[in-house]
């Protein structure tokens, strides 16, 4: 038969030697392979109560952020569901009424925040369009669940913790925020 | 003539039965749980951990899972057979325990206690009657099951069993000629007495037997009548639920007590090696003796019972062709040669 190309190989099968057909030399090898890998370390991460360093620009579920009262910083301006490449966000303004003062910053609001983490892409766009320092990507991601309705994330899950309910709480998430917010801009610099 | 019954034997048997089965079934279920952790250590993975501490309520776990499963009947099987076939398998796994001298004896209340179920001059005999006979839930599993993959590997687990009885039972023979007896309390106490264990006398003997074991106990890499990527299972692929539960514990209850006839058989049995037991039980009381005994042929038969795991993830499966080349060609012929040399030098000794 002709050949097509010129790669082909004759492999060369020679019949076993007499220690080969023993098995058992090699077996002893074989199991002395698979013996010495119980001194190995493992590369397994106990995930719940072990966790894998993140990156530190690393981009996860968003926070709403408030100020030093605790008041919401959004105004609902849109800036961010605009930038929005998957379209995942929705809100509704609202006027802020003028007993209101202590929850809102600014006259305007956002009265229903949504993003739906299912066409979230988490790029972070929505955190570099925001001008009001408002929304932020945390280093959480959104936790399995069996409805795609638990995937639309609404204020009450969004926002930061209120520093006058939960001043602990509130100071964790801030550092937490602060910290993401020196690593983005030290990855800036450095770019 | 008067029948004498006497119930404190009754009752000590019942005891020791109950002892024993509720032993092999609960080893044979932290078989399984070491079994999964033995794997995940050979291959740097960390086996289970989630249920209980380290993992240790795993079994629990599948054995809930399994009785908790659907229990399905194929239509096109022959029910009664289908349903004996794990029966089978169950029943011979837990019958060879009943000749295994788990221990000396113990005194209590003024009566020597023998820890073993029935000393019968024939104990040998016995288990290879009770052995051979669990190849017939593979087979009526197989054939009841009504699926050629199922049939294909009953087929295959009658012959492969049936060949390697022969170089299993030719090998026992040369060990049968030094013992003299085929009663396995006998072997014990010889070993004991001498502080030679079989293994020395035997070493080729004992080769050949723990090959044929792994045959017998459908052991990787024997393991073809459920061969998972060729058969799908083989003869358990149309059983659910604890029918499939029996099959799979059976293997393990198979793999228990065939490391405990073999630690029995070439190790010494409840033998403490390097000790000289009668010393022992004067300075210590007899019954510690015989507990330490007992823990010691727990140990080796522990030990046993890792090496056919860690065999299990380090070889992989037999040929058909190959399997048989091996039984019938290698294991036959040397086995036939080492009863011949035994003899002879048994002979020549003699003389």
């Amino acid at each position: 038969m002709q050949t097509l190309t010129n790669r082909a190989k004759v492999l060369e099968q020679k019949p076993l030697t007499f220690m080969e057909r023993l098995y058992l030399p090699n077996i002893a090898k074989g199991m002395g392979i698979t013996f010495s890998h119980m001194f190995k370390k493992r590369p397994t991460i106990n995930y719940p109560e072990q966790t894998r360093p993140f990156s530190p620009v690393f981009r996860g579920l968003h926070i709403l952020n408030r100020d030093e009262e605790g008041r919401e910083r959004c105004t609902a301006c849109g800036l961010c569901a605009v930038a929005c490449p998957a379209e995942a966000i929705t809100m509704e303004a609202a006027e802020r009424k003028s007993n209101e003062e202590h929850l809102y910053r600014e006259e305007k609001y956002a009265a229903r925040y949504e993003i739906n983490m299912l066409r979230c892409i988490f790029c972070g766009l929505c955190e570099e369009a925001c001008p009001k320092d408002a929304i932020y990507l945390t280093e959480t991601f959104a936790p399995a669940n069996f409805t795609r309705q638990s995937f639309i994330y609404g204020k009450p899950d969004l926002l930061i913790p209120d520093p006058k309910m939960q001043p602990d709480k509130f100071k964790e998430a801030q550092g937490k925020l602060e910290a993401h917010k020196a690593n983005v801009n030290a990855a800036k610099n450095d770019q | 003539m008067m029948l004498v019954v006497d119930f404190a034997l009754m009752l000590e048997k019942f005891l020791l039965i109950v002892a024993v089965i509720m032993g092999s079934l609960v080893i044979a279920m932290y078989a399984t749980y070491a079994e999964r952790k033995v794997a995940g250590i050979l291959q740097d993975r960390r086996g289970p951990n989630r249920a209980g501490p380290f993992g240790l309520l795993q079994p629990v776990a599948d054995g809930v899972k399994l009785f908790m499963k659907e229990e399905i009947i194929p239509l096109t099987s022959s029910k009664w057979l289908f349903i004996l076939g794990p029966c089978l398998a169950m029943v011979t796994a837990m019958m060879t325990s009943a000749v295994i001298p788990w221990g000396g004896r113990i005194e209590i209340l003024g009566r020597t206690i023998d820890l073993q179920i029935a000393d019968i001059n024939i104990g040998v005999l016995y288990i290879f009657g009770v052995v051979s006979m669990g190849v017939y839930g593979i087979m009526i599993g197989g054939w009841a099951s009504n699926n050629k993959f199922s049939l294909i590997a009953a087929v295959r687990g009658a012959s492969q069993i049936i060949s390697y009885e022969l170089a299993m039972g030719l090998s026992l023979i040369a060990l049968l000629m030094l013992t003299g007896s085929l009663s396995m309390k006998t072997i014990v106490e010889q070993q004991v007495s001498s502080g030679i264990w079989n293994v020395l006398l035997q070493p080729l003997g004992f080769l050949i037997f723990l090959i044929c074991a792994f045959a017998e106990c459908n052991r990787t890499p024997f393991d073809l009548p459920e061969a998972e990527n060729e058969l799908n299972f083989g003869y358990h692929q149309e059983y659910s639920s604890m029918k499939l539960g029996f099959y799979l514990f059976a293997e393990y209850i198979n793999m228990f007590i065939s490391s405990a006839v073999m630690a029995t058989l070439y190790f010494g049995g409840y033998d403490i090696p390097f000790v000289n037991e009668a010393n022992l039980a004067q300075s210590w009381g007899p019954n510690v003796v015989t507990v330490l005994g007992s823990v010691m042929l727990l140990l080796k038969v522990a030990f046993f019972l890792f090496f056919f795991m860690w065999v299990r993830w380090t070889i992989p499966r037999f040929r058909y062709d190959q399997l048989m080349n091996l039984g019938w060609k290698k294991l036959i012929p040397l086995a036939l040669a080492n009863m011949l040399v035994t003899g002879a030098v048994i002979l020549w000794l003699n003389k």
